[in-house]
């Protein structure tokens, strides 16, 4: 599922068929299942695009420290700190605003450690990663107190008319703010890698340092940069968990997202409209396996079965897609070059 | 390619110590406007140093630069850049999977608001591509594109940032012969409308053909400036090796003794499944050196891998010695005495991030002294490498350096080292001295007939035809995977040996030389 024209330099020209095709596809599935079940295949869609945002964040988060040279193996992790500092600031302000920001910033400074081990510090990038993911899980858990209480999340907001379309409008326009922000930042951080000379830097940082250097361009502070602007990314991905869609935190929410967001990536093949393909099918597992455990009654005579399967291995289906897709895409997918080098001059 | 008097680029007294060497000793220079200035000196010498210095890689310890007059502080390339002065590196910095356009404007991208404007940038390349006669696709990929096209886009790119002062760092390293003329005709180009070029090279013929002025820099010093029209290239030899050089490798008599290598009708093939060694049959005997003489890609590569078992022998038999060595593992063929310098010293014949120290007993650390046991003796393979290092003559600044920080003629000393050191009566070397400085193919040279008079068997496989004629005893000329004739070297012409490597019938040869006793010329059938 190839969602844009070509990797490095989407402006071509060429007509990409297999993505017109593939999409054309699934909306007349869509189509069909909405006039045998309108009211389960809006939840199944509405569901997916929610179970997506997280992913596609994280994603995006990946897709800036990788273009630019650096593995960030630890997007669970700063998914998860921020998730429950956002949290915190939540209970103690009670600004729904403030504390995204708050996890944004949290975000922002994980991924500032980040890349304060994997630059300055040239600690193996995956170790990094690891260590960041070890001090989430470790520090979450012990400082989270149960029975706090928070005023409430954010809530759906409905764009006047456009809410109203079936279909398209309930899953599309009637989002709350993180959903609606990461359907945006897609295409930002696309049009950014893409379209600016920012993007073209970064993406030389990461294939080319060396080359990136004798032109004049500081490669440190580049991976900086980016590595920071994923954690915010990631951030904000940690802020949806326990700002937006929960509405409380849990110990070790992140549950794996931050894993499956870099495994959608890979899949992607490190662009932003890829990436969120990928998020879109684990999303759409993940909503199928709740309906029908939700629906099992009601489910056709020729699909019946599936109600007697026993419902952890309905629930395993995401997890099964994420590493069927990957088995089947990962080889072909090729990493920025000069990935989890660091970047000395001679 | 008059150069005028106005000087634009000028170093005083530029010194530049690293840890263990001094890599530029006061070095001064001056470059003239519109003159190609030639930067002539072995590997080591310390060019490629300067020219960092001077390109704001590296800062000098001492010593000033003035550009057009003006003392300047380079601090990095984006300053060097802001005077004028563009780099093409030895290795191209290039990112592969970007189009040159990309490539092109990368740091100093056109912009329509906050967006890249690539249809400005291929508007500016192609009136570059037009003024310099440089021809190439602002849309191609860097990484489809030839060695010899991505230089283009290195020199379009300097001459983007309005660079005036060109620095080629061994620019005709990778070109091919065509290449390199092409080469010399954008430099010509770019000289005539005013540009200086800095053109930095090892290589003795190209210095004179472009030159328009001459500096040898030896061991971190200017050693002497000079022009073509004053100098030879034994002068030049001379000024850069520091002593006379031998272009001819001095050799007495050979005395050949039993056969070592035989090759009994040896078929092999390539990657493709298509036979690119067909039935070779020869014999190398102890005390002489066979030279086998062939365009590259006639089998040459695919046989000597073949003989050293990296690669399956389709037909036929090996025999070192007089024993069945087919198909034999490497190590067991190492075992009996084979040295084999390969052909691509980076990937086959070093470990690149192993110690200069470990790379010497890449083929022997499991056996004592190395090891005892399954524990390696660090103290004998150390003294093992500071022999080795003093007696190859292998600039390291120790045993323990990376053998990836070492130049290419030392890099293959180390290898020569290597393989030389063990008891040996079989020598294979492939492409012994490619892309390697003056000093170092001289002694190459010696340690190769010094082997062959100690009563080795040598197979020499080289693309030189030079090489081949100045080394070998008997030169075999292989050609389509089969050797087409063998020739006693003394009496074979350059005229000759052409001849048969473009495919000439051997009749055209007179009868006797091919009538060789020692060898089965399988080429007649």
């Amino acid at each position: 599922m190839r969602i844009t024209g070509s990797i490095a330099r989407p402006a071509a020209a060429r007509i990409p068929w297999l993505t017109i095709g593939v999409w054309g596809a699934l909306a007349i599935l869509v189509l069909i299942a909405y006039m045998r079940a309108p009211q389960a295949t809006t939840a199944v869609l509405t569901s997916t695009i929610r179970q997506s945002t997280p992913i596609i964040l994280g994603a995006l988060a990946g897709i800036m420290c990788e273009r630019s040279g650096i593995i960030n193996i630890g997007i669970e992790g700063m998914m998860l700190i921020s998730a429950f500092l956002g949290f915190l600031f939540n209970v103690w302000t009670g600004d729904l605003f403030l504390a995204t920001l708050g996890a944004l910033l949290v975000g922002a400074a994980v991924g500032a450690f980040h890349a304060l081990m994997s630059i300055t510090l040239k600690v193996d990038q995956i170790i990094a990663g690891t260590v960041i993911n070890i001090l989430a899980i470790g520090t979450t858990g012990y400082f989270y107190q149960q029975g706090l209480t928070t005023r409430g999340k954010l809530t759906p907001v409905s764009i006047p008319f456009l809410a109203d379309i079936p279909i398209i409008g309930p899953v599309f326009f009637s989002n709350p703010p993180i959903t609606y922000a990461s359907l945006i930042l897609i295409v930002v951080v696309h049009v950014l890698l893409f379209r600016t000379a920012w993007g073209l830097r970064t993406r030389a940082v990461g294939e080319h340092p060396a080359a990136a250097d004798t032109v004049g361009i500081a490669v440190n502070r580049v991976r900086y940069i980016n590595v920071i602007i994923g954690g915010m990314l990631a951030g904000l991905a940690g802020a949806f968990l326990t700002l937006e869609s929960v509405g409380s935190f849990e110990r070790n929410m992140t549950n794996g997202r931050g894993f499956v967001s870099l495994a959608v990536m890979i899949f992607g093949k490190w662009t932003p409209f890829g990436a969120w393909g990928g998020s879109l099918l684990f999303g759409f597992a993940n909503a199928l396996q709740s309906q029908i455990q939700f629906l099992k009654n009601q489910l056709p005579s020729w699909l019946a079965w599936i109600g007697d399967l026993p419902p952890q291995f309905i629930g395993m289906l995401p997890y099964v897609l994420t590493i069927a897709v990957l088995a089947g895409f990962v080889g072909r997918a090729r990493p920025p070059a000069a990935i989890g080098k660091v970047y000395e001059k001679e | 390619m008059s150069a005028g008097s106005e000087i634009v680029l000028e170093a005083r007294n530029i010194t530049k110590r690293f840890p263990s060497v001094v890599a530029n000793e006061n070095v001064s220079l001056k470059l003239y406007r519109g003159e190609v200035l030639a930067l002539l000196g072995e590997n080591g010498a310390g060019k490629t140093t300067l020219m960092n210095i001077l390109y704001g890689l590296y800062h000098q310890d001492s010593g000033e630069v003035l550009i057009r007059g003006e003392p300047v502080r380079i601090s990095g390339p984006s300053d060097s850049i802001r005077h004028g002065i563009g780099m093409v590196h030895q290795h191209f910095m290039l990112v592969p999977v970007f189009t040159v356009a990309e490539n092109i404007i990368l740091g100093t991208e056109t912009r329509n608001g906050p967006f890249l404007d690539l249809n400005a940038a291929r508007r500016q390349i192609r009136e570059l591509s037009r003024q310099y006669n440089l021809d190439v696709d602002p849309d191609a990929y860097v990484k489809d594109l030839s060695v010899g096209q991505q230089q283009r886009v290195e020199i379009i790119k300097a001459l983007y940032r309005k660079a005036d002062i060109l620095i080629l760092d061994e620019p005709t390293a990778v070109l091919t012969p065509q290449e390199t003329e092409e080469l010399f005709t954008i430099i010509r180009s770019l000289t005539a409308r005013g540009a200086s070029v800095i053109f930095i090279s090892h290589k003795l013929k190209e210095v004179l053909a472009i030159a328009d002025r001459i500096m040898v820099l030896r061991r971190g010093r200017v050693v002497g400036e000079t022009t073509p029209r004053e100098a030879t290239e034994r002068s030049l030899a001379e000024m850069m090796v520091g002593r006379s050089v031998m272009m001819e490798v001095e050799k007495g008599e050979a005395h050949p003794g039993t056969p070592v290598l035989t090759l009994d009708r040896v078929t092999v093939l390539d990657d493709r499944g298509q036979r690119v060694v067909n039935e070779v049959s020869l014999e190398v005997h102890a005390g002489e050196i066979l030279g086998i003489a062939g365009v590259q890609g006639n089998g040459q590569t695919e046989l000597v891998e073949a003989i050293t078992g990296l690669r399956p022998v389709h037909s036929g038999r090996v025999l070192i010695n007089g024993r069945d060595v087919t198909n034999a593992s490497p190590r067991r063929i190492s075992e009996t005495g084979c040295a084999h310098v390969p052909e691509d010293r980076q990937e086959d014949g070093l470990v690149l991030t192993y110690s200069v120290a470990d790379n010497l007993v890449l083929n022997t650390y499991y056996t004592p002294p190395f090891a005892r046991g399954i524990v390696r003796n660090d103290r004998a393979i150390l003294n093992h490498a500071s022999r080795l290092i003093e007696r190859y003559d292998v600039r390291t600044p120790g045993p323990l350096t990376p053998v990836s920080a070492l130049s290419g003629g030392n890099k293959q000393k180390v290898i020569i080292a290597r393989e030389l050191s063990r008891e040996g009566r079989l020598l294979i070397a492939a492409q012994p001295t490619r892309g390697i400085d003056v000093g170092s193919i001289e002694f190459i040279h010696q340690r190769i007939v010094a082997e062959r008079d100690q009563g080795a068997a040598v197979l020499l496989v080289s693309a030189e035809l030079d090489e081949i004629m100045a080394l070998s005893d008997r030169i075999a000329v292989m050609y389509h995977g089969k050797i087409v004739a063998t020739l006693p070297a003394a009496s074979a012409t350059r005229e000759e040996l052409g001849l048969l490597m473009a495919g000439a019938q051997p009749t055209n040869v007179p009868h006797e030389t091919i009538a060789d006793g020692r060898a089965t010329v399988k080429a007649q059938r």
